[in-house]
């Protein structure tokens, strides 16, 4: 397969997946709030393609119910709102953060640059999942789950900048020194014209990169802030609470539908996965 | 000499920084501990008042940062208000258990991982590689927390492993707790493993590629010989770098794990100390966990200093 075809395969199976989440109101056959509670764990409903209307079962659960008789198949497609989406929003945001910050950096340099310099290595200097919880600990933790979403967003996209922002910081370092840079810059472009027509494009291929393996990490994150109680609660639906919610090993084994989400991440990461290993194919090539 | 003094400075200058940065940030961050109590009618905004100045919470910040530091070099570490303790000696089992987990869990991760690294690295273009690639991409893209519930669920099936915990009731047993480290181990080194081997294979595809190792090949040197005594330590470079990120993990990689199965380590202690805005506490974790990721880079660092003399040129 060469390298177009995976990125473009990697692409569309990404898109249908995001597509599914985005479309939950549609595709989704019950509301994800509303509880059957007459069907409390009920198995997945078998399909047959004739049904014979005297079992024909008045309501399918194509994977099952939890333990309120929510239908677990129209969760796990509004939950991948939440999970997928989060992923795309925080990658964004830290991204732009990145893109902002580390042009600036590498552009102007000086005292600039040093200060945004020591500020990353503090922020490095703390393991990723505690600093997201104690951002997290610090803010008030009873909101609505709008109002947790944007937060969570907030909180994974604001505290991933330093990567991407050092990554960017040394292309521009080196796109800055570049012959038809210098040449620009003697016919008297300036500073913004210099950035937006000649360094940003350099970035490209970073920013790219940085998206593929940011994305999947933060969806990782929102999964693990949810699933500790630090995200999007009860009862708006993301694979984080889902799965929280399967946390009962002694009857797991008899309703293992309820497993669904977590095994719903890994179509996700793998095409991730794919796209990363797609695009920095070259790259290494080169090396 | 000089250069890890320089070195030693530098990460004691950052820890600093992320104490005051800690602080300033616990500051700006609405409600504390006794957040709960000024909700209940009960409780008269003056006995909250009067509890807040009895644990010195009311005073201006840079005297509570002051008193803080003082209670660390102490090895106080703070005052936990929900354990009604100082956070110290609350902090130590904790730290052991973790490390007795994340310590197995990274050796174990590297032995294996380097000899397979290698040999993918060997086997390049051939099926074996394609496969164990494969393999590790699944790997990769299956979630630590998947893994925990997993295990967790067929070992309550089965029984043959204890469910959570790190210590059967009665007397302390070594096997005991070898027992039970069986699958939070297993789990940690599932999501090590993917990323380990493939650093390992990409530095060693690299040095498998360059021209001294066709040359030394060329002069008939055995292969095992060229792998690991030519190859593998101009392959070492990233992968000490990477040790010493495994190091710096050792506190924090697990917290998820450590949630979901019951180890009784510090990231339980931590969730808990959130939920109930201990503040000392949490800063006392951070702060533990930070220094780690700083020593371990710091060691990752020396040891690069002491293999690669092109580094003690500069």
């Amino acid at each position: 397969m060469s390298r177009r075809t995976k990125i473009a395969a990697a692409l569309v199976f990404l898109g249908i997946l995001h597509g599914l989440a985005i479309f939950a109101g549609f595709l989704a056959p019950y509301p994800y709030d509303e509880q059957h509670r007459e069907f409390p764990y009920s198995p997945p409903t078998p399909i047959h393609v004739w049904l014979s209307s005297a079992r024909a079962p008045h309501v399918v659960f194509l994977l099952g119910t939890d333990a309120y008789g929510r239908d677990v198949f129209s969760r796990l497609l509004y939950g991948g709102r939440v999970s997928l989406f989060t992923g795309l929003l925080a990658a964004f945001l830290s991204l732009g953060l990145g893109l902002a910050l580390g042009t600036a950096a590498g552009f102007y340099g000086g005292w600039l640059d040093r200060l945004l310099m020591r500020t990353g290595e503090l922020v490095m200097a703390l393991p990723w999942l505690y600093l997201l919880l104690a951002v997290r600990a610090f803010l008030p933790l009873h909101i609505t789950s709008t109002q947790a979403f944007f937060l969570i967003v907030v909180i994974i996209g604001g505290v991933g900048w330093v990567r991407p922002a050092r990554l960017i910081r040394g292309v521009v370092l080196s796109a800055r020194e570049r012959g038809f840079v210098l040449a620009a810059r003697g016919f008297g472009a300036s500073d913004a014209y210099l950035i937006r027509r000649h360094i940003l494009p350099l970035t490209t291929g970073v920013v790219l990169t940085q998206a593929t393996v940011l994305i999947p990490q933060y969806i990782l994150a929102e999964v693990a802030l949810s699933f500790l109680g630090l995200g999007v609660g009860e009862p708006v639906p993301s694979w984080g609470n889902m799965l929280a919610e399967a946390q009962q090993y002694h009857a797991l084994v008899a309703h293992i539908w309820m497993l669904a989400p977590g095994f719903a991440i890994i179509p996700v990461l793998l095409a991730y996965l794919l796209l990363a290993d797609a695009i920095m194919a070259p790259a290494a090539r080169a090396r | 000499m000089r250069y890890i003094g320089r070195r030693l400075l530098h990460g004691l200058l950052l820890l600093v920084g992320v104490s005051l940065l800690s602080f300033l940030f616990a500051d700006l961050a609405p409600g504390d501990y006794f957040s709960g109590l000024r909700a209940d009618p009960r409780v008269s905004a003056a006995a909250v008042a009067a509890l807040r100045a009895q644990y010195g919470l009311d005073r201006p910040l840079p005297v509570r940062y002051a008193a803080w530091v003082a209670s660390v070099l102490r090895g106080d570490f703070g005052y936990s208000l929900a354990y009604n303790s100082p956070v110290g000696p609350l902090l130590w089992a904790r730290v052991r258990a973790t490390l007795l987990l994340t310590g197995t869990a990274t050796i174990l991760a590297w032995l294996i991982a380097l000899p397979l690294g290698i040999w993918n690295a060997t086997a390049r273009g051939t099926w074996r590689d394609t496969v164990s690639k494969v393999v590790l991409s699944f790997l990769l893209a299956v979630p630590d927390l998947l893994w925990a519930i997993v295990f967790l669920m067929l070992a309550v099936e089965t029984g043959y492993f204890p469910a959570g915990g790190m210590v059967s009731p009665g007397p302390l047993r070594v096997e005991d707790v070898a027992w039970h480290l069986v699958l939070p181990v297993d789990v940690l080194v599932l999501g090590m493993l993917p990323m380990l081997v493939r650093h390992v294979r990409a530095s060693m595809a690299e040095a498998l590629d360059s021209p001294f190792a066709l040359s030394a090949r060329a002069q008939g040197i055995p292969r095992r010989r060229l792998l690991f005594r030519h190859l593998l330590p101009a392959a070492a470079n990233p992968l000490i770098s990477l040790f010493g990120f495994s190091l710096g993990t050792l506190l924090s990689a697990s917290l998820l794990v450590e949630v979901v199965m019951g180890w009784p380590g510090l990231g339980p202690l931590f969730l808990e100390a959130i939920m109930a805005r201990d503040f000392a506490l949490v800063l006392a974790v951070v702060m533990l966990s930070a220094s780690f990721l700083v020593v371990g880079n710091l060691a990752a660092d020396i040891l690069l200093y002491r293999m690669d003399p092109r580094i003690r040129m500069k």
